[in-house]
């Protein structure tokens, strides 16, 4: 897994509640039996129409956005435990999704392919919404060292909570297989101690 | 101290707990299909690194399978390549796998219960969210994805958190014509679609006490459209008798050990959740979906309530129904029973109960996927197959079919379908298809009427 350092992007608003992961990519695309080429299909039925014609209208086709860190209403990813979503965000080419509240098995999906959830509150999620929003060049810097995200130009800025364990594998690139793997002596231990 | 069901279970299979971390949670069965484990085969093998386990793991074909023909290559060729992959997966590693045409294929989540793969006191992953289902059987089980197959694979272990609990009490006596789906519709329509999220749901009192399993494994399939990564119900004598003498139970004194144990695992009188609801059995009527997440749910007779925000409009719109107006008389052209929700023998009876010696309407097309070559089976022995052809129903091959479209399933865009499935997220049963969750029972009645009527005045 890459190591995730500092972060200094532009971002895509998505102020739209209760994504589900069969938005971020749709079950027909789940046929791959590798993890590439999703990022083609992220959102698909939201940035092509039925006649495969792009949707002006979505934030994703706007032109004027761009940048590696989604900005998304409240619970973000829930439904589907398909990786295929982190899969698809990360080949999209996001880095960071920040939202002001994420469905675990997202969180846990995208934190196993270095892609950042960052949880809000809804208040500065309102703000940081209404900035990407009208100000589509503005830069916002995610810190992960010091748990932050802030937007200089806007003095706007916030903690965010992340597990120690995982903030170290993200820093450090490691996976849970490794560390897993190193305890495979107290795993048959706990093996032979079982009765049910 | 004490414990809750869920303490209990999860507690017997703490491996160890890092400092200021996870815990590592030991996984007792591992069931897997084609769609989330190529991945993570892959990356075992790009890593050499073996199968820790393969006997605690067992694989089915079902997401990404045809429901006609299952006899003959599949047509669609990243399906076929998908499903060959998987295949070869399990022979490599000598992993049981349940291909399609085995007598024991079926949904993941509708063949291990019925095989007694599925047992109290165990924890259970796959990778599906619906694996919440097993914990019917007070089991924890969990959906995970594929980045955690992989860590299964290798260690047989997980790294977690240990989630709060949460418990959802319902007393009283359910009113004729309601179902345990509409029991768990009724739940998340008054919690929404995240208040479980970080939980895990224990269900409790004597709706669920009072429950077949087919009915319990309904209501914690849907746990996860509440956010809560699992439910359970506390298993008992209906339980036991279930799991008793099927193809992967103990038997003899081995089972008998087994339930000794398996009935320590209730809550104890003085144990605390960090949340609890409750409900009145008596004030749930037959639900039905009128949004885009399974939250937005209503009593069929009630009407689609009014809210003011930009992601509810979206859903009325995407659905084309307007705030205040009542889905009765709406004409539905699609009806799909099915899916890991409602797809048992039981779903089928009720479903046939309702049908027997009436004809579908001529505008609906109404799939019929029985969860597994078992209950495929059961359907004919028990005469129901002919009740329903009679009645014009389409009863195709074991699968999850229609409920997330991935195969030839699909219902067209613009349409409605009333559907016994778990989601009715946009597009879910086909681009641009629309779906209103619903029992089988009232998926039924649409299917007989062509359209939705109120049950509650149709029953005898």
């Amino acid at each position: 897994m890459e190591k995730f350092e500092t972060l200094v992007s532009r971002a895509i608003p998505l102020d739209i509640e209760n994504i589900d992961t069969d938005q971020i990519i749709p079950a027909r695309f789940l046929k791959a039996t590798d993890k590439k080429g999703f990022g083609d299909n992220a959102f698909r039925d939201w940035r092509y129409d039925e006649n495969n014609q792009k949707i002006d209208s979505f934030a994703l086709n706007n032109s004027k956005y761009s940048g590696s860190i989604l900005v998304a209403g409240n619970n973000f990813g829930c439904g589907s435990s398909r990786e295929h979503a982190a899969w698809a965000l990360t080949g999209y080419g996001f880095k960071v999704v920040v939202s002001s509240f994420f469905a675990d098995i997202f969180k846990g999906n995208a934190l196993n392919n270095g892609l950042l959830p960052i949880q809000v509150t809804p208040v500065f999620l309102e703000k940081l919404m209404n900035y990407v929003t009208s100000n589509p060049n503005g830069e916002i810097t995610v810190n992960l060292e010091e748990q932050t995200i802030c937007v200089p130009s806007n003095a706007i800025s916030e903690q965010f909570e992340i597990n120690a364990y995982k903030k170290t594998c993200l820093m450090n690139g490691y996976d849970d297989i490794d560390y897993l793997l190193s305890k495979t002596n107290d795993i048959e231990v706990y093996e032979t101690s079982k009765k049910y | 101290m004490s414990k809750t069901l869920f303490d209990k279970v999860w507690d017997a299979h703490v491996v160890n707990t890092i400092d200021n971390g996870p815990q590592i949670l030991y996984i007792d069965k591992h069931l897997i299909h084609e769609v989330t484990s190529p991945q993570a085969f892959n990356e075992l093998r790009e890593r050499n690194i073996p199968v820790f386990r393969p006997n605690q793991i067992v694989a089915t074909a079902d997401h990404n399978t045809p429901t006609l023909n299952q006899h003959l290559p599949v047509k669609d060729e990243l399906s076929r390549k998908q499903l060959e992959q998987l295949a070869e997966n399990c022979k490599a590693n000598n992993i049981e796998f349940f291909g399609l045409g085995h007598k024991n294929n079926g949904i993941v989540h509708v063949m291990a219960p019925e095989l007694g793969i599925t047992k109290p006191g165990m924890t259970i992953v796959c990778g599906d969210s619906h694996t919440s289902t097993h914990g019917a059987f007070g089991a924890i089980a969990f959906g995970i994805g594929t980045s955690q197959v992989a860590q299964v694979f290798a260690s047989q272990c997980l790294l977690l958190e240990k989630p709060k609990k949460l418990r959802v009490k319902v007393n009283g006596k359910l009113n004729k014509g309601v179902l345990p789906k509409d029991v768990i519709l009724y739940i998340i329509s008054k919690l929404g679609t995240n208040s479980g999220t970080g939980y895990f749901c224990e269900y409790a009192g004597e709706v669920f006490e009072n429950m077949s399993m087919e009915g319990r494994m309904t209501v914690c399939n849907m746990s996860i459209e509440m956010g809560a990564r699992g439910g359970m119900i506390a298993p008992d004598n209906t339980t036991f008798e279930y799991v008793k003498d099927r193809e992967f139970t103990p038997k003899g004194q081995e089972f008998e050990d087994c339930v000794a144990y398996w009935k320590t695992l209730k809550t104890d009188n003085d144990a605390v959740f960090d949340q609890e609801f409750e409900f009145n059995g008596e004030d749930i009527s037959p639900m039905l979906t009128y949004g885009t997440n399974p939250g937005m749910g209503i009593g069929i007779n009630e009407f689609v309530p009014f809210e003011s925000n930009a992601s509810f409009e979206k859903a009325l719109d995407y659905m084309d129904f307007k705030a205040g107006e009542s889905l009765i008389n709406k004409p539905i052209n699609f009806v799909f029973i099915g899916s890991c929700t409602n797809s048992r023998i039981e779903d089928f009876r009720v479903a046939a109960s309702y049908v027997k010696g009436k004809k579908k309407a001529s505008n609906v097309t109404a799939w019929l996927v029985p969860g597994s070559k078992k209950v495929e089976a059961q359907i004919v022995n028990e005469g129901l197959k002919d009740v329903f052809t009679e009645a014009g129903f389409e009863i195709r091959q074991p699968g999850c079919s229609a409920c997330l479209a991935m195969n030839e399933d699909k219902i067209p865009q613009g349409e409605y379908c009333v559907s016994t499935s778990n989601r009715n997220f946009e597009g879910r049963q086909g681009p641009g298809s629309r779906t209103l969750l619903a029992s089988p029972l009232v998926a039924a009645a649409t299917a007989i009427e062509g359209k939705i009527i109120d049950i509650t005045k149709h029953l005898n």
